[in-house]
């Protein structure tokens, strides 16, 4: 920064050094500036903006300023059954719609009871782990691209391509899927569709190595991530940091082990922790989990048990579409569950998945009508933000893009 | 669940007069105190060594306008050495919309009880930073997530202007 204003240097006791000064350079006047970052920044993800107070380059104070993309999901909640609330779970972190769908139609099934077929476990495992591979490899391109490397965005959205595809063909939609159903899921896989997926499950690990071999050991990716935000264990876990920013810090919290759901329980797989709670660390978390969800995959796509995929309580679950079109009972089952919903019992849950960004939870809160009477989504880009202030000081401006980049943030989750 | 028991357990002993309910649905473990220990209960779980509640994992409001304490605020953490989640509930009465802020205990709970002033209107004693957070810091129609505020609003997006994509002047002829 240039110094601005008067010549003659003011009093010493009044300037605030911000590094060790050299005693060989002259004395500069400084002063902290305010820069606005955001909301239209390509790096930001979405609508974010950051006011920053700075000195020089580094960063005294970042605050975040929210809700450019708040649409009141949690007001609509209120008003509508608990079948029409599942789309709307789509939008909140609009690159890895399976997985909301998954946590939400979870917190519901837990506030009824629900026991959902061994098959439909098996599936929606399968496609919650495939949905992180996606979410993991969008991160990577993203993350690398923020930071300046290129090729990695390419290699990344190639095989996340051919995931979208796949779920084009299983759901008809590449991005807002709605494939989840309270009760089990809308359709099972084709023999072709499992013929795929255990295609690129198997071509998948060394695709993953040609992606970190760009950056494992590429000295500016290790000048630009290593010892940057660093955050402790104990720090991370107070402001309630959750997935792989907080299993970088060494935390060993995952849901997925800790309280097994779905087919978690059955398959065999390991819980990666970092070291340092640093950039790095939190990258290479997400590396290993890549390749154990594709651990997870294979051995749940070889155990796929035979059977229903949808639970068999018809006051719940809708009937499939064709018996609607031809028998009376199924299209009144229909016409009830759409315009009036299903009572729930009396009660409050909450319910935690572990989604790619972290813990996505459902607190809903019932008065035994047909819509929840208040439903609270714990969205864990929203509570990453939190963090960022404590996060970002000292560190420079352009370490800015790498720390939201290591929260892996979605502004559609974050506002809801 | 035996364990989850424990911790209530705990809880009533250590604050006899504070615990008002406990109430177990579905597994979840939900203890209802009195707003004046509410910040005394959030030190405990979290820095008594047994209990050890160092994670907090969401704060949430709840608004019943036809009960005399018409809010509650919900504050639910977990413990990764136990491996337990614990919800901690208390009421606040319209008049007096305040309880104390936990923000000294978890640091997370500075944003996360920005955003239930934001959506409920509920103020935080001893809160470092209590303003608008997801809403614009000039919206005046309350507080959106109320039981009595209305699905659409209460008007104020219809007061602004069409303006004219060229000029940017206000259009003629089209009122809102």
């Amino acid at each position: 920064m240039t110094p601005t204003g008067p010549t003659t240097l003011p009093p010493a006791e009044t300037l605030r050094p911000s590094t060790t000064r050299r005693p060989d350079l002259p004395l500069l006047r400084t002063e902290e500036m305010m820069l606005n970052m955001g909301p239209q920044h390509p790096a930001t993800h979405g609508v974010l903006k950051m006011v920053l107070d700075l000195e020089g380059e580094r960063i005294v104070k970042s605050t975040p300023v929210l809700g450019f993309l708040h649409r009141g999901v949690e007001k609509l909640a209120e008003h509508g059954t608990y079948h029409q609330f599942i789309p709307h779970t789509d939008r909140l972190d609009y690159v890895c719609a399976m997985y909301n769908n998954f946590a939400y139609v979870r917190a519901v099934e837990k506030l009824l009871d629900l026991k959902v077929p061994p098959r439909a476990e098996y599936l929606r495992t399968i496609v919650a782990e495939t949905q992180r591979i996606i979410g993991h490899l969008f991160w990577l391109g993203t993350q690398a691209l923020d930071i300046g490397a290129m090729t990695v965005f390419f290699y990344t959205f190639r095989d996340r391509e051919i995931l979208l595809d796949w779920f084009n063909e299983l759901c008809g939609a590449r991005l807002t899927t709605s494939w989840y159903r309270i009760g089990g899921v809308e359709r099972d896989f084709t023999p072709e569709l499992i013929a795929k997926l255990s295609k690129f499950i198997d071509e998948f690990p060394p695709k993953i190595d040609e992606c970190n071999l760009l950056l494992e050991k590429n000295r500016i990716w290790i000048a630009r991530t290593k010892d940057i935000a660093v955050i402790s264990a104990e720090d991370a876990l107070s402001f309630g940091l959750s997935g792989p920013t907080l299993r970088g810090s060494g935390v060993d919290y995952d849901l997925r082990k800790y309280e097994p759901y779905a087919a978690y329980g059955d398959v065999e797989w390991s819980v990666p922790l970092g070291r340092n709670g640093d950039t790095y660390d939190r990258y290479w978390v997400r590396i290993e989990e890549m390749r154990e969800s594709c651990k997870i995959v294979r051995q749940c796509l070889d155990r796929l048990p035979d059977g229903p995929y949808l639970a068999d309580a018809p006051t719940v679950v809708l009937p499939s579409k064709d018996k609607v079109f031809t028998t009376l009972e199924s299209m009144i089952i229909q016409f009830k569950l759409f315009t009036k919903g299903f009572n729930t019992p009396r009660g409050e849950i909450y319910c935690g998945t572990e989604a790619h960004k972290g813990e996505l939870g459902f607190y809903i809160v019932s008065d035994g009508t047909g819509h929840p009477y208040r439903l609270k989504i714990r969205s864990p880009s929203f509570i990453h933000l939190g963090a960022f202030d404590y996060m970002a000081k000292g560190y420079m401006i352009a370490d800015i893009v790498t720390i939201f980049g290591s929260y892996d943030i979605v502004m559609g989750e974050c506002d809801r | 669940m035996n364990d989850l028991k424990s911790v209530a357990e705990r809880l009533q002993r250590q604050f006899p007069q504070d615990v008002l309910a406990v109430t177990e649905f579905r597994g979840d473990l939900a203890v209802s105190v009195r707003k004046s220990a509410l910040r005394a209960v959030g030190r405990f779980l979290k820095e008594e060594p047994e209990l050890g509640f160092d994670y907090i994992v969401h704060v949430s409001s709840v608004d019943y306008p036809t009960e005399l304490e018409r809010f509650e605020v919900v504050y639910e953490v977990y413990s990764i050495r136990r491996r337990q989640r614990i919800r901690i509930k208390t009421r606040t009465g319209e008049a007096d919309c305040a309880v104390d802020s936990l923000s000294g205990v978890w640091y997370g709970a500075n944003f996360m009880e920005r955003e239930v002033y934001d959506m409920m209107g509920i103020r935080f004693h001893g809160h470092p930073d209590l303003r608008r957070i997801l809403m614009p810091d000039e919206y005046e129609e309350g507080f959106p997530l109320r039981k009595d505020f209305p699905l659409q609003g209460r008007g104020w997006r219809d007061t602004f202007e069409f303006l004219e994509p060229q000029t940017g002047q206000p259009a003629q002829g089209k009122t809102p």
